[in-house]
């Protein structure tokens, strides 16, 4: 089940875009092609248009040119929630659980209109042991790597062929950070990709199979983790008249 | 034992304020639009089964079978065209767009169907009643208003708390994109949640045409006593809504056994100083940010 119908092209394609908040241009001209089975990472300081960039992958931005692809079909014309049935989910920034729901009924609201696939309700308090004895408590009541874990849940429930993860770091304890991050190959195994994008670099470097440095709205730097050295990430996540030019590797870095 | 009778006659007014105010409560507590033109709904549903009974000879109960599912359709469409547009353009639009939707009802019917005041015929269940011992009197009316009124609010209870669509309605009330990103469409579930309070508009309307006269500007005082029950009672929450109804009820019953002049007045004095002493109504529900 892993990948799209043996075309062997990318499941998830950006092409040039652009996305503006008000006059403020988020994203200029970004692309991107995420395999089946990446783990993609999108790393950046603070407005470097991360969150855009998934907002408008997920169909909740308009952008003001480029598409996105999914296995090759233009979506981009796609509202938020028909790119669900099509196989993107997005677990949001700062979780964005149903706070008057209870657990379990925020988890049956993702699976309301899933598609087939291995991801039941039964499966997700698998993967989070502690959740089917709270699953009767409301989300409000949850703390935020709690939060976070329903809100990874209820995505998945969807059974998702993309899953977007936008900054499941943000407000928690590292050890929360990692325990969440260390489900990766479990969410892998069963043919998720994922493109995640992370505020802290090394986290990301320690999960990802491609690394896509954001700056002010464009690429800087684009690679596997392998082929970047700390210097040349660093560069690019600062915008620093960085020694990238000279660093060897597989990062291709754009004009 | 004049004292019991004005409090059962209030509780049971409250029936209706109550029925009249969850349609208000359910679209303010879903989509935060204040639907000022309420009232005039109702008066409008009044005056649909009226034409109804009027045309076709149908004993007036028979009304409401045509009469709910006619609103539900039109509050689907009046969310779904009117009201979703300007949500789209800020909260305060909404509270204009209906504020206009109100006057233009309210001019209509008085262009099309004059001034004068009517009451819809339902013979002898407006009419009849029962003692219970020897002061106190109860019309069947009120009864069978304030039995259907809470049928009303249990089913809605149990409709949003149980169903799939109820637990949608819930979830796009909390957050309409993450809503969305779980596949619901906001704006359908808006729809439905119009349906929803309209029909129930549509019902409370109809009562109330049993219940009383009414004529083209009915409807004002309509919105104001359903406004006052939903904030006595709290908002977001239907019990509260049926406390509220109910509140507003005995306190204008007891105004009026006091001096007539002073049903409406007594009403208001309550609602404003639980609006002073206790914003969040009785039921002292989730603040909606």
């Amino acid at each position: 089940m892993t990948g799209p119908a043996g075309t062997g092209g990318p499941l998830l394609e950006v092409r040039g875009l652009t996305a503006h908040h008000g006059q403020l241009c988020a994203l200029d001209n970004v692309s991107l092609r995420v395999m089946p089975g990446d783990v993609y990472a999108i790393i950046g300081a603070n407005g470097a248009g991360k969150s855009t960039l998934m907002r408008t992958i997920a169909g909740l931005h308009r952008p003001t040119e480029g598409s996105v692809l999914l296995d090759g079909t233009d979506v981009t014309g796609l509202r938020a929630e028909r790119r669900l049935a099509a196989g993107i989910a997005l677990v949001p920034e700062g979780r964005r659980l149903f706070p008057s729901l209870t657990v379990e009924e925020n988890l049956l609201v993702g699976a309301s209109f899933a598609r087939k696939g291995p991801w039941t309700m039964d499966r997700v308090y698998e993967l989070f042991t502690w959740m089917r004895d709270r699953r009767g408590q409301k989300a409000a009541q949850l703390s935020g790597g709690e939060q976070q874990a329903v809100a990874l849940g209820r995505a998945l429930v969807a059974n998702p062929r993309v899953l977007l993860l936008d900054e499941l770091s943000l407000g928690l304890a590292p050890v929360i950070v990692r325990r969440i991050y260390a489900m990766l190959p479990e969410l892998l195994q069963v043919g998720v990709t994922v493109l995640l994008v992370e505020q802290d670099v090394s986290q990301a470097l320690h999960v990802a199979t491609h690394i896509h440095c954001l700056l002010e709205g464009r690429t800087t730097l684009e690679g596997s983790p392998e082929g970047l050295t700390p210097e040349r990430i660093e560069g690019a996540y600062f915008g620093l008249a960085s020694p990238a030019g000279q660093a060897s590797g597989q990062g291709r870095e754009p004009a | 034992m004049t004292w019991v009778n004005t409090i059962i006659q209030g509780v049971l007014l409250g029936g209706l304020y109550a029925l009249f105010a969850c349609g208000l409560s359910l679209l303010f507590g879903v989509m935060k639009v204040i639907n000022l033109a309420h009232g005039d709904l109702a008066v409008v549903a009044a005056y649909v089964a009226l034409g109804v009974i009027t045309v076709t000879h149908v004993p007036a109960l028979w009304s409401v079978v045509l009469v709910v599912p006619i609103f539900a359709v039109l509050g689907y469409v009046v969310q779904r065209t009117l009201i979703q547009s300007s949500l789209n353009r800020g909260p305060l639009n909404t509270l204009l767009v209906t504020f206009g939707l109100s006057i233009v009802i309210e001019n209509a019917l008085l262009q099309f169907l004059s001034a004068n005041s009517h009451s819809i015929p339902g013979g002898t269940l407006v009419t009849a009643s029962f003692n219970l011992g020897s002061q106190i009197q109860i019309a069947y009316l009120s009864l069978v208003i304030f039995v259907v009124a809470v049928a009303v609010l249990l089913g809605l209870q149990y409709f949003l708390s149980s169903s799939k669509h109820g637990r949608l309605i819930r979830a796009v009330a909390d957050d309409p994109e993450a809503a969305q990103l779980a596949g619901a469409d906001y704006r359908h579930v808006f729809g439905i949640a119009a349906a929803i309070a309209f029909a129930t508009v549509a019902l409370a309307g109809f009562a109330f045409g049993l219940y009383s006269q009414f004529d083209p500007t009915s409807g004002t005082d309509l919105l104001l006593f359903a406004f006052e029950a939903v904030v006595i009672g709290g908002l977001g929450s239907l019990w509260g809504t049926l406390a509220g109804g109910v509140i507003l009820g005995v306190v204008q019953q007891i105004g009026a056994q006091i001096n007539p002049q002073d049903q409406i007045l007594a009403g208001q004095l309550v609602f404003l100083v639980v609006l002073v002493l206790l914003p969040q109504g009785i039921t002292g529900q989730r603040r909606t940010a």
